[in-house]
Protein backbone atom coordinates (compact mmCIF):
# COMPACT_ATOMS: atom_id res chain seq x y z
CA UNK A 1 0.00 0.00 0.00
CA UNK A 2 2.57 2.22 1.08
CA UNK A 3 5.05 1.62 -2.21
CA UNK A 4 1.73 2.52 -4.22
CA UNK A 5 1.32 5.67 -2.34
CA UNK A 6 4.81 6.28 -3.14
CA UNK A 7 4.55 5.49 -6.84
CA UNK A 8 2.10 7.86 -7.36
CA UNK A 9 4.02 10.54 -6.12
CA UNK A 10 7.12 10.08 -7.93
CA UNK A 11 4.70 10.05 -11.32
CA UNK A 12 2.98 13.04 -9.79
CA UNK A 13 6.09 15.23 -9.27
CA UNK A 14 7.30 13.86 -12.72
CA UNK A 15 4.01 15.38 -14.37
CA UNK A 16 4.70 18.60 -12.26
CA UNK A 17 8.12 18.22 -13.54
CA UNK A 18 7.25 18.50 -17.50
CA UNK A 19 4.13 20.76 -17.25
CA UNK A 20 6.64 23.12 -15.17
CA UNK A 21 9.29 22.83 -18.25
CA UNK A 22 6.31 23.46 -21.45
CA UNK A 23 5.09 26.63 -19.32
CA UNK A 24 8.64 28.19 -18.52
CA UNK A 25 9.24 27.44 -22.61
CA UNK A 26 6.24 28.94 -23.16
CA UNK A 27 6.06 31.87 -20.91
CA UNK A 28 9.78 32.53 -22.10
CA UNK A 29 9.88 32.08 -26.07
CA UNK A 30 6.14 32.12 -27.18
CA UNK A 31 4.29 34.23 -24.70
CA UNK A 32 3.19 36.05 -21.56
CA UNK A 33 0.26 37.90 -19.65
CA UNK A 34 0.96 41.08 -18.57
CA UNK A 35 -1.38 43.88 -15.67
CA UNK A 36 -0.60 47.20 -16.80
CA UNK A 37 -0.49 49.92 -14.72
CA UNK A 38 0.35 54.04 -14.94
CA UNK A 39 -1.19 56.64 -17.24
CA UNK A 40 1.65 57.00 -19.79
CA UNK A 41 -0.07 54.75 -22.51
CA UNK A 42 -3.41 56.25 -22.43
CA UNK A 43 -6.08 55.93 -23.89
CA UNK A 44 -4.56 52.81 -25.72
CA UNK A 45 -4.15 50.92 -22.55
CA UNK A 46 -5.49 52.63 -18.93
CA UNK A 47 -4.76 51.35 -15.56
CA UNK A 48 -5.32 47.70 -14.11
CA UNK A 49 -5.43 46.73 -17.73
CA UNK A 50 -4.63 43.19 -18.59
CA UNK A 51 -2.73 42.41 -22.32
CA UNK A 52 -1.04 39.54 -23.58
CA UNK A 53 2.20 39.97 -25.38
CA UNK A 54 4.06 37.58 -27.71
CA UNK A 55 7.65 37.19 -27.85
CA UNK A 56 7.95 35.20 -31.20
CA UNK A 57 8.44 38.48 -33.17
CA UNK A 58 10.63 39.74 -30.59
CA UNK A 59 13.16 36.44 -31.12
CA UNK A 60 12.88 36.67 -34.57
CA UNK A 61 13.55 40.60 -34.50
CA UNK A 62 10.10 41.65 -36.33
CA UNK A 63 9.31 44.50 -33.98
CA UNK A 64 8.09 47.14 -36.22
CA UNK A 65 7.33 51.24 -36.11
CA UNK A 66 4.08 51.36 -34.33
CA UNK A 67 4.23 48.57 -31.88
CA UNK A 68 3.74 48.91 -28.70
CA UNK A 69 6.49 46.50 -26.62
CA UNK A 70 6.99 45.55 -23.24
CA UNK A 71 10.95 46.36 -22.27
CA UNK A 72 12.82 46.06 -19.50
CA UNK A 73 13.54 49.26 -17.72
CA UNK A 74 16.43 51.24 -18.59
CA UNK A 75 17.38 51.70 -14.83
CA UNK A 76 16.03 49.10 -13.05
CA UNK A 77 15.90 45.23 -14.69
CA UNK A 78 13.48 44.63 -12.39
CA UNK A 79 10.90 46.77 -13.74
CA UNK A 80 9.34 46.65 -17.06
CA UNK A 81 8.08 49.46 -18.87
CA UNK A 82 4.47 49.34 -21.57
CA UNK A 83 5.65 51.60 -24.93
CA UNK A 84 4.97 52.00 -28.51
CA UNK A 85 7.93 51.96 -30.82
CA UNK A 86 8.39 55.19 -32.43
CA UNK A 87 11.50 54.65 -34.24
CA UNK A 88 14.13 51.94 -35.36
CA UNK A 89 17.55 52.03 -35.71
CA UNK A 90 19.13 54.53 -38.34
CA UNK A 91 15.47 56.43 -38.14
CA UNK A 92 15.00 60.31 -37.31
CA UNK A 93 13.21 61.33 -34.62
CA UNK A 94 11.61 64.72 -33.69
CA UNK A 95 13.08 65.58 -30.58
CA UNK A 96 11.58 68.71 -30.30
CA UNK A 97 7.94 70.29 -28.58
CA UNK A 98 4.93 70.60 -31.24
CA UNK A 99 5.18 74.37 -29.84
CA UNK A 100 8.97 75.01 -30.44
CA UNK A 101 9.96 77.35 -33.08
CA UNK A 102 13.08 75.85 -34.36
CA UNK A 103 12.91 71.82 -34.70
CA UNK A 104 15.53 69.19 -33.89
CA UNK A 105 16.11 65.93 -34.49
CA UNK A 106 18.41 62.75 -33.96
CA UNK A 107 18.97 59.66 -35.59
CA UNK A 108 18.33 56.41 -33.75
CA UNK A 109 21.72 54.13 -33.26
CA UNK A 110 22.18 51.16 -33.96
CA UNK A 111 20.79 48.02 -31.80
CA UNK A 112 18.24 50.91 -30.05
CA UNK A 113 15.23 51.47 -30.61
CA UNK A 114 13.16 54.98 -29.73
CA UNK A 115 10.06 54.33 -27.56
CA UNK A 116 7.54 56.71 -26.52
CA UNK A 117 4.23 56.78 -24.35
CA UNK A 118 0.42 57.39 -26.18
CA UNK A 119 0.13 59.60 -23.50
CA UNK A 120 3.02 62.21 -24.31
CA UNK A 121 2.04 64.80 -21.39
CA UNK A 122 2.38 62.19 -18.82
CA UNK A 123 4.98 59.41 -19.51
CA UNK A 124 8.73 59.05 -18.98
CA UNK A 125 9.67 57.90 -22.04
CA UNK A 126 12.84 57.74 -24.72
CA UNK A 127 12.33 61.55 -25.23
CA UNK A 128 14.04 61.91 -21.59
CA UNK A 129 16.11 59.01 -21.08
CA UNK A 130 17.01 58.27 -24.75
CA UNK A 131 16.69 55.36 -27.11
CA UNK A 132 17.14 51.69 -25.27
CA UNK A 133 19.04 48.77 -26.66
CA UNK A 134 16.59 46.46 -28.67
CA UNK A 135 17.61 43.71 -26.76
CA UNK A 136 15.71 44.78 -23.70
CA UNK A 137 12.61 44.74 -25.61
CA UNK A 138 10.42 41.32 -23.71
CA UNK A 139 7.79 41.37 -26.12
CA UNK A 140 5.27 42.97 -28.38
CA UNK A 141 1.66 43.32 -27.05
CA UNK A 142 -1.20 42.30 -29.40
CA UNK A 143 -4.06 41.56 -27.52
CA UNK A 144 -6.13 43.42 -24.77
CA UNK A 145 -7.73 40.69 -22.50
CA UNK A 146 -9.19 42.98 -19.65
CA UNK A 147 -11.12 44.77 -19.24
CA UNK A 148 -13.66 42.79 -21.77
CA UNK A 149 -15.92 45.40 -23.37
CA UNK A 150 -12.32 46.20 -24.67
CA UNK A 151 -11.42 42.86 -25.38
CA UNK A 152 -8.87 42.50 -28.61
CA UNK A 153 -6.64 44.28 -30.76
CA UNK A 154 -4.75 47.61 -30.15
CA UNK A 155 -5.67 51.21 -31.71
CA UNK A 156 -3.09 53.29 -33.85
CA UNK A 157 -0.81 55.68 -32.28
CA UNK A 158 -3.50 58.64 -31.27
CA UNK A 159 -0.17 61.34 -32.16
CA UNK A 160 -0.48 61.72 -35.66
CA UNK A 161 3.29 62.95 -36.85
CA UNK A 162 5.55 61.03 -34.34
CA UNK A 163 6.33 58.46 -36.52
CA UNK A 164 8.30 59.79 -39.38
CA UNK B 1 21.13 44.18 -0.60
CA UNK B 2 23.21 46.65 -3.49
CA UNK B 3 26.38 46.44 -1.04
CA UNK B 4 25.84 42.75 -1.55
CA UNK B 5 24.91 42.90 -6.10
CA UNK B 6 27.88 45.04 -5.80
CA UNK B 7 30.81 42.64 -4.34
CA UNK B 8 28.86 40.15 -6.54
CA UNK B 9 29.13 41.02 -9.41
CA UNK B 10 32.31 42.92 -9.50
CA UNK B 11 35.63 41.79 -11.38
CA UNK B 12 33.29 38.92 -12.44
CA UNK B 13 33.16 38.04 -15.78
CA UNK B 14 29.90 39.13 -17.29
CA UNK B 15 28.18 37.64 -20.40
CA UNK B 16 26.01 39.93 -22.43
CA UNK B 17 24.14 41.01 -25.19
CA UNK B 18 25.99 43.58 -27.19
CA UNK B 19 23.87 47.18 -27.23
CA UNK B 20 25.06 47.55 -30.75
CA UNK B 21 24.18 45.08 -32.51
CA UNK B 22 21.43 42.44 -30.27
CA UNK B 23 21.84 38.76 -32.06
CA UNK B 24 25.88 38.95 -30.77
CA UNK B 25 26.35 38.17 -26.90
CA UNK B 26 29.80 39.49 -25.93
CA UNK B 27 31.54 38.42 -22.55
CA UNK B 28 33.76 41.38 -20.89
CA UNK B 29 34.85 41.77 -17.22
CA UNK B 30 33.29 44.05 -14.76
CA UNK B 31 34.57 47.35 -14.04
CA UNK B 32 32.40 49.48 -12.20
CA UNK B 33 28.76 48.80 -10.44
CA UNK B 34 26.18 52.16 -10.50
CA UNK B 35 27.50 54.42 -8.40
CA UNK B 36 30.98 53.90 -9.52
CA UNK B 37 33.35 56.52 -10.47
CA UNK B 38 35.29 55.30 -13.79
CA UNK B 39 38.25 56.86 -15.41
CA UNK B 40 37.88 55.51 -19.16
CA UNK B 41 39.87 54.97 -22.16
CA UNK B 42 39.27 56.57 -25.00
CA UNK B 43 35.43 57.05 -24.27
CA UNK B 44 33.68 60.77 -25.19
CA UNK B 45 33.86 61.73 -21.36
CA UNK B 46 37.54 61.64 -19.28
CA UNK B 47 35.58 60.81 -16.30
CA UNK B 48 31.92 59.03 -15.83
CA UNK B 49 29.71 58.07 -13.20
CA UNK B 50 28.04 54.91 -13.96
CA UNK B 51 24.52 55.24 -13.82
CA UNK B 52 21.62 53.37 -12.02
CA UNK B 53 20.97 49.91 -13.89
CA UNK B 54 23.97 49.77 -15.13
CA UNK B 55 27.53 48.54 -15.20
CA UNK B 56 31.04 49.40 -17.17
CA UNK B 57 32.72 46.45 -18.49
CA UNK B 58 36.21 46.09 -20.40
CA UNK B 59 38.12 43.74 -22.21
CA UNK B 60 41.04 42.45 -20.45
CA UNK B 61 42.91 43.03 -24.08
CA UNK B 62 42.62 47.16 -23.78
CA UNK B 63 42.62 48.72 -27.27
CA UNK B 64 41.61 45.84 -29.04
CA UNK B 65 38.47 45.37 -27.25
CA UNK B 66 34.98 46.63 -28.10
CA UNK B 67 33.73 47.26 -24.76
CA UNK B 68 32.32 50.07 -22.78
CA UNK B 69 35.00 52.71 -23.89
CA UNK B 70 33.16 52.38 -27.35
CA UNK B 71 29.37 51.97 -26.37
CA UNK B 72 29.35 53.75 -22.71
CA UNK B 73 27.50 52.00 -19.76
CA UNK B 74 25.51 48.82 -20.26
CA UNK B 75 21.93 48.42 -18.73
CA UNK B 76 21.87 45.24 -16.21
CA UNK B 77 18.77 44.40 -17.91
CA UNK B 78 21.50 43.22 -21.06
CA UNK B 79 23.13 40.93 -18.45
CA UNK B 80 22.59 37.22 -19.48
CA UNK B 81 24.94 35.39 -17.36
CA UNK B 82 28.36 35.33 -15.05
CA UNK B 83 31.12 33.48 -16.69
CA UNK B 84 32.56 31.19 -14.20
CA UNK B 85 34.54 28.34 -15.62
CA UNK B 86 36.36 27.92 -18.94
CA UNK B 87 35.19 24.21 -19.83
CA UNK B 88 36.42 24.38 -23.67
CA UNK B 89 39.45 23.17 -24.06
CA UNK B 90 40.07 21.04 -21.68
CA UNK B 91 43.78 21.53 -21.26
CA UNK B 92 42.38 25.23 -20.50
CA UNK B 93 39.97 24.29 -17.81
CA UNK B 94 40.35 26.56 -14.92
CA UNK B 95 37.99 28.23 -12.82
CA UNK B 96 37.56 32.23 -13.80
CA UNK B 97 38.61 34.22 -10.79
CA UNK B 98 37.60 37.84 -9.85
CA UNK B 99 39.91 40.51 -9.99
CA UNK B 100 39.73 43.81 -11.19
CA UNK B 101 43.49 44.97 -13.16
CA UNK B 102 45.18 47.35 -10.01
CA UNK B 103 45.04 50.25 -12.78
CA UNK B 104 41.40 49.87 -13.62
CA UNK B 105 40.13 49.92 -9.83
CA UNK B 106 36.97 52.91 -9.72
CA UNK B 107 37.81 55.92 -8.21
CA UNK B 108 35.42 56.41 -5.99
CA UNK B 109 33.46 53.01 -4.30
CA UNK B 110 30.12 53.42 -3.72
CA UNK B 111 30.44 54.04 0.41
CA UNK B 112 32.57 56.38 -0.65
CA UNK B 113 36.41 55.11 0.02
CA UNK B 114 38.86 56.59 -2.76
CA UNK B 115 41.33 54.50 -3.87
CA UNK B 116 45.22 55.37 -4.78
CA UNK B 117 45.45 56.56 -8.20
Amino acid sequence: MFRGFAVKALCFVGYTVQYGCIAHCAFEYIGEFVSCSGPSMEPTITNHDVVFSEKISRHLYQIQKGDIVIAKSHFDPKMNICKRVIGLEGDKICTSGPSDIFKTHTFVPRGHVWLEGDNLRNSTDSRSYGPIPYALIRGRVCLKLWPPQCFGGLPDSPNDGRIL
Amino acid sequence: MQMLQKHHLISRLSFCRSPKNPQQKIIKRVIGVEGDFIRTMGYKNRYIRVPDGHLWIEGDHHGHSFDSNTFGPVSLGLVHGRASHIIWPPNRWQRIAPSVPADRRPLLNWDGETEED
